[in-house]
């Protein structure tokens, strides 16, 4: 089996028992504050990770490129407020001008 | 009345973002058809965007089913909520806990009463999934078409979408500090560790930064 196929089993198999779990169990087990800021800071830390290895490495190079560009519009335009689509499509826009140039 | 029409279209403008997901799993050598059950069985896009993530980078499929399942918890701590309001069980209560995703969570506690919690948590679980599932499908069989992720940008695309994910997250200076002692470790990680585990070794961050408050 391909590590796709394996991927695709797995990370349902695991998503979906999660939300199942949390609709079975007593509430009370879950309730501490501790289990509570862990959570909520789980995916701050992934998120962050996920965007700095997919923005800024390439294998086990940390690069600046195209897709640093791209993210540096996204900043810009999240703090501008604008609509998350049109924060997609700038980032998107920039980073495939960039590569076409370069 | 007004619950249902905010569900539909907060269905439709998420939904739209399956494209974007199918593409990048076609992208990142996923088939059309692992692309669609992911969307089908999964159903949580941080996670979803995760494993296409770490295993098109080159990750193990080991850490790519753990950091998207890590992902994953939170639908779990919603369900928590949730199964008090909703009262299901049986079919019902897969059905429902399917539905548990962010947005169907969202819209449920923004309501007054249980009945309109109930109503939105259904007809937004079930809007988001239902333009989810076909927005992936078109998204996956165009970027068959599209042939050089890079020249249309979606290399930086899924970056930009996990930027905008955890953005609305950094609500204080605490979580900016997390975040970026995530980012920090991560980069810090990339020449030493293998592929995947930078992403996951930030966990252990918010282990750390949580314990105590």
């Amino acid at each position: 089996m391909s590590a796709q196929w394996i991927s695709v089993i797995g990370t349902s198999a695991f998503c979906f028992g999660f939300k199942y779990l949390g609709h079975s169990v007593p509430e009370l087990w879950l309730n501490h504050p501790r289990i509570q800021r862990i959570n909520t800071y789980i995916p701050i830390v992934l998120l962050t990770g996920l965007v700095t290895v997919q923005g800024l490495t390439e294998k086990t190079k940390v690069v600046i490129d195209h897709r640093a560009a791209g993210l540096g519009v996204a900043v810009v335009a999240l703090l501008a407020k604008l609509p998350f689509p049109l924060v997609i499509i700038a980032s998107a826009i920039t980073s495939a001008v960039i590569y076409r140039i370069y | 009345m007004s619950v249902k029409s905010d569900s539909l279209s907060i269905g439709i403008t998420v939904g739209a973002f399956g494209s974007a997901f199918g593409a990048a799993a076609v992208a990142s050598h996923y088939s059309v058809l692992q692309a669609c059950l992911l969307s089908l069985l999964t159903f949580s896009g941080a996670s979803q965007f995760a494993v296409i993530g770490v295993l098109g980078s080159g990750g193990s499929a080991i850490s790519a089913i753990a950091t998207s399942s890590l992902l994953g918890i939170r639908n779990g701590l919603y369900g928590v909520r949730m199964a008090q309001i909703l009262k299901i069980s049986g079919i019902k209560r897969i059905f429902g806990a399917q539905l548990t995703i962010d947005e169907s969570t969202g819209v449920a506690l923004s309501q007054r009463t249980p009945a309109e919690m109930k109503t939105g948590f259904w007809y937004t679980g079930l809007a988001v999934y239902i333009f989810w599932n076909l927005f992936t499908l078109l998204g996956a069989l165009g970027a068959s078409a599209l042939g050089d992720p890079a020249a249309w940008g979606l290399d930086t695309a899924i970056p930009a979408i996990f930027l905008g994910l955890v953005w609305n997250r950094l609500s204080d200076r605490k979580a900016w500090a997390i975040a970026l002692s995530a980012l920090v470790v991560a980069l810090a990680l990339t020449p030493i560790a293998p592929a995947g585990i930078p992403i996951m070794s930030t966990v252990i961050l918010a282990v750390i930064l949580g314990w105590n408050e």
